[in-house]
């Protein structure tokens, strides 16, 4: 397509404005609305009235942002997983079977432990084996692409469906440790609770419940945002990321730096896993968790974001707050797709809007003039 | 010498530019540019980097339009707004980094994007073949139609831009610094190949910063500087000093030869055994290569690109695997493939590939500067970096080594040429090296950066380093080096004292004739 027969033209950008980073995100956000708001108008639907009641429902009053917050817990997990590993270029798709692979470790750790043990130590190492099965899980590609020049995208998505494989035998077709096998007659299959004293706490602030999941979320992210940014480790992401002939010639090792951030974005993916157990669901549920479809959702989180894992704290909220009112307004005027092709859309928008981050829109003019460099400063 | 604005009334112009104004956020890249090319001529564009002249093709070819001003082809003036009418208006262009799908043959290459000639519903490749045969019989560009990209030489590639562009039936071929990626029989081929074209009643445009060729190839020659066009002036009248004075705007030194011998008694800094190795395609890239620096001496390698001078200085540089052999570092075996253990030796080393092997484009300058250091201190206080301490250093290196950038926040990606490689020796020279290995250090860049290099490298010989200059530029090595060793096939076939050199010796060495030397 030619822009010049409309107008406009895309050029290069020479230079980098400090605004970018937030208005290209928030514009491509209010562009997936609009896209919304149209496909709405095609089905009869009001925007106007649909979207306000997206918004009170989603924060406006305490219950909806209680239960925003609740959404937005695994989404910060995946959207870390999605946002660590992109950022050197490494895309792991895996997130959704990394975050299964977590609520298994996690719940199994829960389970092995048993009644006996005290909070103080059962959530910590449900934590930890939550980190260590989506690390082990993501590190699987990561090793493949590191050393065998594997894409990482189709390993990492083929994983998903072995997780969610893995989840559902545990649970339906197998007597496993995980699984409820006490109770008498046909009872359907359910996985078994973890102690009481292995819940996740929830934390009163006034009359918000914020759950211990999101709290470690964001210790985490603001932890990710200094290794970024801070550390020798870092630094190394960066010139593996942007160029990793550089890296080599700089005496780094590339395919290590790889697989350590796949393993770290697969930790995140997991400790989401861990969390959803732990504060929430207390057993490991493969239905539940295919339905919510965290991991997908977590990339949408992540590129809203532009990969930066403290953005990704808000965006988590943001496309939380639109998940729960999604799950609360389901019914005959709110077709229950509606999130998840908002969801999508704001995905595209996003990676839309990316065009604009490398080009400037400027205007071409019939007759030679100055028009073009005024538009364009 | 003739200063000429409004030469050529009575010759027709195949396209001109009048007053042509382009700017981007906080730069001119042209700044009221004018010239006019004649049918059936040679015009050189000539300018130092950053003069302007890759802006001025892209406006000439349609992919930015200019602020203000007027293109004028064969006497009406046009407005591209998009490559596709400057195409159709029968301008055509032979980037310097080339265009063109591998995994395609030649014809197909040619043909792709253009109304391609059928039959029936098919492809009739055979008559594209045809036409394609015969304009490279007439501007002599031996070709096989019928080859994969990826089979063919660089030369063989640039023949295969410019019948892409004689295909379209280009009257005016516009050539960004052609002769940057040839050998020296290529680069004759070529000149022959342009000259053809003109007295066909084409015309083209030839980019340059050389001054050499420049003088050689064109008819007619228009010089920018700092955006500006300066004045065109005819080639016969020109000399390289008159040509350098307009586009630097003072009056230039050609690099003078220095004696570099040092006393056989000087220490070896590097000692390179029987040493082999295998390139990209498998085939034995080097033969047995057995070379000593010694502290204090600059080694010129001189040889026509491909002759395993980039395999032999990624082998000293830990990025390519010995098929045997040793290489020492001051009395120090290098021991594994790693780009580590050279580095910790004292090896530095500056790339050919300043840009995507030497230098992280996205990161800043001051990133960039402690590349090889940021895992000791004082740079790192692990696990953290230090960056009052990167940003400290920064400033101190680029003031050192002149690098001009508003900050040392800067991207290398937007550095020019020149202080790209600025901030590359500014970073291997700090680093206190027994060894220096350098490859191509003058490639792309201009006059003024030239000298500022050559200075720099005379500067850390004299502290006692040993360096390793590999360059295709012949003149460079000879006025720089104490010994010449001369490559050729894998093999060094001669080591001779700068001081006994002769080009016409070292030219058929290069050129594989051993008895010359003898």
């Amino acid at each position: 397509m030619n822009l010049g027969r409309f107008g406009f033209r895309l050029e290069p950008r020479s230079d980098l404005p400090k605004h970018i980073n937030f208005t290209v995100p928030v514009g491509s956000f209010f562009a997936a609305l609009l896209a919304g708001a149209v496909l709405l108008l095609i089905t009869g639907q009001n925007p106007i009235s649909t979207y306000s009641r997206i918004v009170e429902r989603a924060f406006l009053d305490v219950d909806a942002i209680n239960g925003t917050l609740v959404a937005a817990t695994p989404l910060l997990f995946t959207g870390l997983c999605a946002a660590v590993a992109f950022r050197i270029g490494f895309f792991n798709i895996g997130g959704e079977g990394q975050f299964y692979i977590g609520a298994i470790t996690g719940s199994g750790m829960a389970l092995a432990l048993g009644a006996d043990a005290a909070g103080w130590v059962a959530i910590p190492l449900m934590i930890l084996a939550g980190a260590v099965g989506g690390a082990i899980w993501a590190a699987i590609p990561g090793v493949l692409r590191a050393y065998l020049r594997t894409n990482e995208i189709i390993t990492s998505l083929m994983l998903n469906y072995i997780a969610a494989i893995i989840a559902v035998y545990l649970i339906f077709e197998s007597d496993s440790f995980w699984r409820d096998l006490e109770g008498t007659g046909q009872m359907f299959p359910k996985g078994k609770f973890i102690p009481l004293d292995a819940f996740w706490p929830n934390w009163s602030l006034g009359s918000l419940v914020v759950p211990f999941g999101l709290v470690l979320g964001a210790v985490v992210a603001v932890w990710l945002w200094v290794l970024q940014k801070r550390t020798r480790f870092g630094y190394e992401m960066r010139v593996v990321g942007g160029a990793p002939t550089t890296a080599r010639y700089a005496g780094m090792r590339p395919g290590r730096v790889i697989v350590v951030v796949a393993a770290i974005s697969g930790a995140m993916a997991g400790l989401g896993g861990a969390a959803s157990v732990g504060n929430f669901r207390h057993a490991l549920d493969p239905k539940g968790l295919q339905q919510s479809g965290y991991g997908y959702a977590g990339i949408v989180v992540a590129a809203l974001a532009r990969l930066n894992p403290v953005a990704v704290i808000f965006v988590a909220i943001l496309i939380g707050g639109i998940t729960n009112a999604g799950y609360s307004l389901q019914g005959a005027d709110f077709p229950s797709g509606l999130v998840g092709i908002l969801e999508g859309l704001i995905l595209f928008c996003t990676l839309g809007g990316e065009v604009l981050v490398r080009y400037r829109i400027a205007r071409t003019e019939r007759r030679p003039s100055t028009l073009a460099a005024e538009v364009g400063a | 010498m003739t200063v000429s604005n409004d030469a050529g009334a009575a010759t027709a112009i195949a396209v001109a530019a009048l007053g042509v104004i382009k700017r981007f956020p906080g730069v001119v890249a042209n700044d009221d540019v004018s010239f006019e090319v004649r049918v059936g001529e040679v015009h050189a564009l000539l300018g130092e980097n950053g003069a302007g002249k890759t802006t001025l093709s892209n406006v000439l070819t349609g992919l930015y339009r200019p602020d203000e001003g007027r293109l004028v082809v064969a006497g009406a003036d046009v407005v591209f707004d998009s490559p596709r009418d400057a195409i159709d208006a029968g301008i055509g262009m032979v980037h310097q980094h080339f265009r063109l799908i591998p995994t395609f043959t030649v014809t197909e290459n040619i043909v792709l994007g253009t109304e391609a000639p059928k039959r029936g519903p098919f492809l009739d490749l055979r008559a594209a073949e045809d036409r394609i045969a015969e304009l490279a019989e007439q501007f002599a560009l031996p070709v096989d139609p019928r080859a994969a990209i990826w089979q063919l030489s660089v030369g063989e590639q640039q023949r295969v831009e410019i019948l892409k562009v004689l295909y379209r039936e280009a009257r005016v071929l516009i050539m960004d610094e052609p002769t940057a990626v040839l050998t020296p029989p290529e680069v004759e081929g070529l000149v022959a190949t342009l000259r053809s074209m003109a007295a066909d009643g084409r015309s083209v445009i030839f980019i340059s910063h050389k001054l050499g060729e420049v003088t050689a190839v064109a008819d007619r020659i228009t010089v920018l500087r700092g955006g500006r066009s300066i004045g065109t002036v005819e080639a016969a009248d020109s000399t390289r000093e008159s040509l350098a004075a307009l586009m630097v705007g003072h009056e230039v030194e050609r690099v003078q030869r220095r004696s570099l011998g040092v006393a056989e008694s000087a220490p070896v800094v590097l000692r390179i055994t029987d040493l082999g190795a295998i390139g990209d395609r498998g085939q034995t890239a080097l033969h047995g290569v057995d070379l000593d620096v010694r502290a204090g001496e600059i080694v010129g390698v001189a040889g026509v690109a491909g002759n395993g001078q980039r395999e032999l200085v990624e082998v000293i540089a830990g990025l390519r695997p010995r098929a045997g052999g040793h290489i020492e570092v001051d009395g120090e075996a290098v021991v594994r493939t790693d780009a580590r253990h050279p580095i910790r030796l004292g090896v530095s080393y500056v790339p050919q590939d300043r840009m995507g092997t030497g230098l992280a484009p996205d990161l800043t300058i001051a990133e960039n500067l402690v590349l090889k250091r940021y895992r000791r201190p004082p740079v790192a206080a692990p696990p953290f970096l230090r960056s009052t301490v990167i940003d400290a250093e920064a400033d101190d290196l680029m003031e050192r080594f002149d690098v001009r950038a508003p900050s040392s926040q800067t991207p290398t990606r937007q550095l020019s040429g020149g202080n790209v490689q600025k901030v590359l020796l500014a970073r291997e020279m700090s680093s206190s090296p027994k060894v220096l290995v350098i490859a191509s250090p003058t490639q792309g860049l201009d006059v003024g950066a030239v000298a500022t290099v050559h200075q720099l490298l005379l500067d850390v010989v004299a502290e006692g380093v040993g360096v390793l200059l590999v360059s295709e530029d012949l003149d460079e090595v000879m006025a720089l080096s104490g010994r010449i060793a001369v490559m050729y096939e894998g093999r060094i076939l001669a080591i001779i004292d700068a001081d006994d050199a002769d080009v016409s010796v070292i030219g058929q060495l290069m050129g594989g004739h051993v008895e010359a030397s003898a």
